[in-house]
Order: structure tokens, then C-alpha cells, then sequence
């Protein structure tokens, strides 16, 4: 069974993103970039469950500028075996990326597509839903436990006020939550030698797909700013407050 | 224009969330809601008099009891050939569900708005809050998750809608419900609390945490809450966490204790109406957003505290 693992390049999470004067969106330019941490979940499923004999080979996707193939670099220095790169300028939507990867999937037939759950920069949380429609599979959203068994794949899901187990047939979409795993470090050698490992260019028209936005984005801002209140000295001040706002009888 | 809300609910009552969900339909044209289950009859009555909605639709199948995407969105789907949108709570369920409607009818989904501009416009938090995108959408029907805290809630009463049997295809079969593990606790849930006490890393281990948050939650009637250092490093449950990756929270008073405010953490409570941190380090992020800070070892503070309410 071969994993297809689509990844994205994203602000780097510990980069506080500053949104431009102009209101057209948020500075990426001399930025840190990396990948999706979402992302690196699902590599790290994806190759536990190769190295386990469950999958037989991890095909890692990208949709995004030329630079997304560092990302794919990574992933490759993780343990994917082979990466596919699908350039294209300017924001790709979800179902646009969604319609891209049922095209992938038409085509290499994969058994399992692991997704992050969200980008942590548009926020949408639809990929992987989106795919699900698009290709008429089942889906594990917000997976915290994958077992496959046979024909089938257990997903564990964090859900509002706890979690949730359900059975799907494969082919299936999954998409991780931060406690599916813990995804490893590419190490040096690892590194070397995913210079080598096969990475295909492509771009949307290859897949006949439409990437035209359906959104436009009028304006973005900053959010409103909260501004720092009081310190007080003490816990008595404290409760003071507190039963001053009526928090405390 | 006519909007179909997507009902949440256990088969027994409406959870709150939707109720954020109809307002925000209201403010886009008559609501209609529909509530998917099994044996939800008494779901579809109390939804039939949430103020504001103007038709209850009804889809009673097994294959509806668990909010199983695969089988709820090709029945949403079908039923958007009379509606001009389609809205979701943002919770675990609806963010599950809304994009596989989307995908089956052709159209981008508006994620977590924040307000309804106009028909077409929405605004949006992108990179967890840091940033507010206003969108516009050029497709003909709309797909849309609504952030809970940033719509009031439809009352309850006042609403006399009737109630229509649909039906769907029932069971797509591609997946099945095995079981669910839902914690149950005597506090007040998280989204929907007043009051809400959260820990951070500083608690140090998962007795701590429950030894110095719990008591001060108790006294105050509150929800407890975590930062996610905390829940990674396993002092509490994932479903108590805030945050860009967790929940989102806007209740009176957030007590932040322990918790340095990490961006993603701020994501999630930002919008508290109170802030009250409790940190060792005076220069913690927290207390810039903090209305009111006490620096100190928590371990001394909080259980005082606790004691002097």
C-alpha cells in the first residue's frame, strides 16, 4: 500500500507574522519558512507505518511556490521515498488543492492520504475533507491513534470534549492532530541523501485542474489590540478585584 | 436569500454552539436548520424554538446518529438545491462536516468568520489570530463555519417553526461509529463557561495540576483550561486545551495560571472579556494582554487565593 503525504509551505510557527502596511496580506518576504507542523505529523505517521509494513512506499506533494521544494527536501530527509512538486504562484484554496491531489491520487492509487489537519497560516482546516468528497472516501479528521487492519483503517479523532473512534474502508483520508505523534529529526546523513531521492516537477495544468481563486481577499488587518492592564501586589489586592467585578462573593 | 444552519446535537438537546450559528444566518436571510440524527425528534422541537428559525428539517436514520461526514454531507448537499448558503458551528463536528459539503457542491468554504459583512463578504482570523482577512466569495451558494465567540447566541424560546421530514441516502458505506470516550465532569463546559481557570507548563506535573487548578475552578465555579505545553507534556487532557489548535474561548474571566501566553495560546482566549495571569516571570507575554497580573510562585498564590475567595 503506498501513503501519499501532501505538505505545505508555511510561516514558521515560532515567526510572529506582521501584517503589511498596504492591508494585502502578511509579510513572507526574508521570513523563515518551514513546513506545516501539522504536516510533519503526517510524515512521521506515514513512515511509522511503512516501517512497520503496513505501507510499502511514501510519496510526499506539494503545491506551492519553487521553494516548496525544501519542504519536500525534508520530508524526504524524514524517510519519504519520493516527492512530487506542483508549482504555482499566488494562494491555491483548498478545493483547488483538494481537486489537485484527487488527481495525484487517481494516479498513484495510494491506499492512505495522511494530511495535516490545517495550515497554520490560512487556518481553513478543508483539505483533507475536501479530498475526502472529491475522490468518495472515507475520512478520519483530527486523528490522534491510526491502526490499520486488512482492509480497514481505526481512527481515533479529538473531538469537542473528548475523542471518537471510527472504522474506515480503504482507500481513506486521514488528517492529524498534534498527538498523533511526535515526528523525528531528518539527521545529517538523512539529509545527504534526500538530495538524490526522485522529485517530479509538475504543474496544474499537467493535472488539468483550475486553480483560480473563488475568494478574494478584500483587506487584511491587524486584530484588534488588547492592552495591558494592572499588576497587583498581592493575592488580597487580587481578591479585592475579583469581588469587585462580582467574580467573588 | 434562504440559509440551511446544520444542527449539532447528541440526539437529545441542541448544543449551544449552534445557536451562535443561527444568529449568524439571521444576519443573511431566512433560517432554516436542519438536525441529522437518530431519534432526534425531540432535537428537531427544540430547535423548532430557537428564536429566529424559521423551518426545522429533519433526517431521521441510524446512519445520521453519530455525525458520520460521509453520510450527513451528501444529504446537506442535496437539500442546498433550495438554499443560497450553508452554515456550520465551528466545532469538532462541523469543521469535519462543512468542507465535504463544499467539495460536492463546487465551492470554497468561508472557515471560523467572524462577521457577516454583507451576502458575500466575511472577515476571518488566518495565522491564529494574528491577522484578520476580510473575503469575499464569487460562488453562488456560500459554505460557512462561524466562530461561536464572535456571534451572540439566538435565545432559545420565542421561535414556532415546524417541523419537515426529509430524507437522504442514509449510509454511504465507507465508515462505521466504533465508540466515543467523553469526559464528564461536574464543571461547566469550556466554550460555554463564564468562568474559566487554565494552567500551563509551570504546574510542573499532572497532580500538581490538578491539585492547584481544581480546587480555585471549584471555588469559582469554572471551567479549567490548559495551555498546550501543558497538554503536550501530559498534565491534562487534550480537550482542555485553548488555543489556536484547541479552543476557542471568550468567557467573562480567564485566569491564566502558569501559562507564559504563547501566540498560539493568546489565539484562543484573546477575546475574554477579563484576564487574570498569575506568572513567576513579570516580563511573560501574558501580561500584555492581562487586565490584571500577579507575579509570583504560583504554587503559593494560587492556593491562597483559592482559600480567600
Amino acid at each position: 500500500m503506498k501513503i501519499l503525504v501532501p505538505v505545505k509551505r508555511v510561516l514558521d510557527y515560532n515567526v510572529k507574522p506582521r501584517v503589511k502596511a498596504d492591508g494585502t496580506g502578511v509579510d513572507l518576504a526574508n521570513v523563515k519558512m518551514s513546513m506545516n507542523p501539522f504536516d510533519e505529523i503526517a510524515v512521521e505517521e506515514a513512515i511509522r507505518l511503512r516501517e512497520k509494513g503496513v505501507a510499502t512506499e511514501v510519496i510526499v506533494v506539494s503545491i506551492g511556490v519553487p521553494k516548496a521544494q525544501d519542504t519536500l527536501r525534508t520530508a524526504l530527509a524524514m524517510g519519504a521515498d519520493r516527492a512530487i512538486l506542483i508549482t504555482a504562484e499566488g494562494e491555491v484554496e483548498p478545493l483547488a488543492v483538494a481537486k489537485l491531489l484527487k488527481a495525484v491520487a487517481d494516479e498513484e492509487q495510494p491506499g492512505l492520504v495522511i494530511l495535516g489537519k490545517q495550515a497554520i497560516d490560512d487556518d481553513s482546516n478543508q483539505t483533507g475533507q475536501m479530498l475526502a468528497a472529491l475522490t468518495g472516501w472515507g475520512q478520519g479528521t483530527f486523528a490522534s491513534k491510526v491502526e490499520v487492519t486488512g482492509e480497514t483503517v481505526a481512527v481515533t479523532r479529538e473531538v469537542d470534549g473528548g475523542s471518537e473512534t471510527v472504522s474506515l474502508k480503504i482507500p481513506a483520508i486521514v488528517t492529524t492532530d498534534l498527538r498523533l505523534n511526535e515526528p523525528r529529526y531528518a539527521s545529517l546523513p538523512n539529509i545527504m541523501k534526500a538530495k538524490s531521492k526522485p522529485l517530479a516537477n509538475k504543474t496544474p495544468a499537467d493535472y488539468g485542474v483550475d486553480v483560480a481563486p473563488r475568494l478574494a481577499t478584500l483587506k487584511v488587518s491587524e486584530p484588534p489590540v488588547r492592552s495591558a492592564g494592572i499588576k497587583v501586589a498581592d493575592v488580597d489586592e487580587l481578591v479585592a478585584k475579583l469581588k469587585a467585578m462580582g467574580v467573588a462573593a | 436569500m434562504s440559509v440551511l444552519v446544520w444542527v449539532e446535537h447528541d440526539n437529545a438537546s441542541v448544543k449551544d454552539a449552534t445557536l451562535a450559528a443561527v444568529t449568524a444566518a439571521g444576519q443573511l436571510g431566512e433560517v432554516h436548520v436542519l438536525v441529522a440524527g437518530k431519534g432526534a425528534a425531540a432535537v428537531a422541537d427544540e430547535a423548532g424554538r430557537i428564536a429566529g428559525v424559521a423551518k426545522v428539517l429533519l433526517a431521521d436514520d441510524a446512519a445520521y446518529a453519530h455525525a458520520l461526514a460521509e453520510n450527513v454531507a451528501p444529504l446537506i448537499a442535496g437539500l442546498m438545491a433550495g438554499y443560497d448558503a450553508f452554515l456550520a458551528p465551528a466545532t469538532s463536528h462541523g469543521k469535519n462536516i462543512a468542507p465535504r459539503v463544499a467539495a460536492l457542491l463546487d465551492v470554497a468554504q468561508i472557515s471560523d468568520i467572524l462577521s457577516v459583512e454583507s451576502a458575500d463578504t466575511f472577515t476571518r482570523p488566518i495565522y491564529a489570530g494574528n491577522a484578520i482577512a476580510t473575503v469575499q466569495s464569487s460562488d453562488a451558494k456560500k459554505v460557512i463555519t462561524v466562530r461561536g465567540t464572535a456571534f451572540g447566541k439566538a435565545d432559545t424560546t420565542g421561535g414556532s417553526a415546524a417541523v419537515e421530514a426529509v430524507t437522504g441516502a442514509g449510509d454511504a458505506g465507507l465508515s462505521s461509529f466504533v465508540g466515543a470516550e467523553i469526559a464528564t465532569s461536574e464543571r461547566p463546559e469550556l466554550t460555554a463557561a463564564k468562568i474559566i481557570v487554565s494552567g500551563g507548563r509551570a504546574l510542573g506535573s499532572e497532580e500538581q495540576f490538578h491539585a492547584v487548578i481544581d480546587p480555585l475552578a471549584d471555588k469559582l465555579g469554572a471551567a479549567v483550561g490548559a495551555s498546550r505545553a501543558a497538554v503536550d507534556a501530559g498534565y491534562a487532557p487534550n480537550d482542555y486545551q485553548v488555543g489556536q489548535t484547541g479552543k476557542i474561548v471568550a468567557p467573562e474571566v480567564y485566569v491564566a495560571i502558569g501559562i507564559s501566553g504563547a501566540i498560539q495560546h493568546l489565539a484562543g482566549m484573546k477575546d475574554s472579556k477579563t484576564i487574570i495571569a498569575i506568572n513567576k516571570d513579570e516580563d511573560a507575554p501574558i501580561f500584555q494582554v492581562a487586565d490584571i497580573g500577579l507575579v509570583g510562585d504560583l504554587f503559593k498564590i494560587v492556593p491562597e487565593l483559592t482559600e480567600k475567595l
